[in-house]
């Protein structure tokens, strides 16, 4: 009997993968957003004189990058998966 | 026998026995074996030109594939890689702006210069000078006998020179009809997301000093 842990992973259908990657954009796509407001906004303050938001706002932004990062990682593992 | 094909025979001979795994649905009951399969997996619809399975062809073949809703998956995969290349644009853009505010930092605080006198200044006058450095444009103002005003000659949305009326009050941007109150330099209408940058003047006998920069973000 095979035991579950060597049981192969049933890998997604490429309509799965469609629905997967759809989603996976909605939340790349606000993040971006978001991203592009966090430029506008620090580089008028930084232009106005104002410091105190510019470091918080790049730590927020590296977040952002860090979650479409793993996003992206996620679409890499999810093609491996189906070999 | 090619290894690619081996592969394939020997894989399609491991099926795991159990009631629920993926290829054995609809095998154990009395139920026909086709009734819970799918009536057709969407990955069988791509057949390559040599027929070998996908994994086994080059990457330029998966990148542009030849059926229409693979291509589709591949373009918003790869939208998705764009997406994420703009995403590390504005984190580096960020950061960037750190670096600079740094070297505006060690930059110091601007340098007193003299500006102008007095008595080349008539009551209802503009003079344009630079300050701090050379290339930033500024204007300095005399409403009346006793009042002096100095802001930046470059408009706070894309840096057109200001225009001073002193009778209706307001500095105006030609570019895109922006307005800056004169006595205070606060944008009122139009694009300008900012107030003008407001020079601070020393006035020593005749003469006039600029001391400092004031920028503002409201």
């Amino acid at each position: 009997m095979n035991s579950p842990s060597i049981r192969p992973r049933r890998p997604f259908t490429r309509e799965q993968r469609t629905t997967v990657i759809y989603g996976m954009l909605a939340f790349i796509l606000i993040l971006v957003i978001l991203q592009l407001w966090l430029f506008t906004a620090t580089m008028n303050a930084y232009l106005g004189g104002d410091e105190a938001v510019i470091w918080p706002a790049a730590v927020a932004s590296l977040l952002c990058l860090g979650l479409n990062a793993g996003l992206l990682r996620y679409l890499y593992h999810i093609e491996r998966v189906r070999r | 026998m090619s290894d690619w094909q081996e592969q394939d025979d020997q894989s399609s001979a491991l099926v795991d026995a159990r009631v629920d795994s993926p290829q054995r649905e609809g095998l154990t009951g009395t139920t026909p074996a086709d009734a819970y399969a799918p009536a057709r997996d969407p990955e069988l619809i791509t057949r390559p030109p040599d027929g070998r399975p996908l994994h086994y062809q080059p990457q330029w073949r998966k990148d542009f594939p030849i059926d229409w809703p693979q291509d589709h998956y591949i373009a918003r995969r790869d939208f998705a890689k764009f997406l994420c290349l703009t995403s590390l644009a504005f984190t580096v853009g960020q950061f960037w702006i750190g670096v600079q505010n740094i070297w505006r930092r060690r930059r110091g605080a601007p340098p007193v210069a003299k500006i102008g006198s007095l008595s080349e200044l008539p009551v209802g006058g503009t003079l344009t000078f630079r300050y701090p450095g050379p290339h930033d444009d500024c204007i300095l103002i005399r409403p009346s006998q006793d009042k002096l005003l100095a802001y930046s000659q470059k408009c706070t949305h894309l840096s057109c020179a200001v225009i001073p009326n002193v009778e209706k009050g307001v500095i105006r941007c030609p570019c895109h009809e922006g307005l800056f109150d004169l006595n205070t330099g606060e944008n009122i209408a139009g694009p300008p997301p900012r107030p003008l940058p407001k020079i601070i003047l020393t006035v020593r006998g005749d003469d006039i000093y600029a001391t400092g920069v004031e920028w503002r973000t409201v």
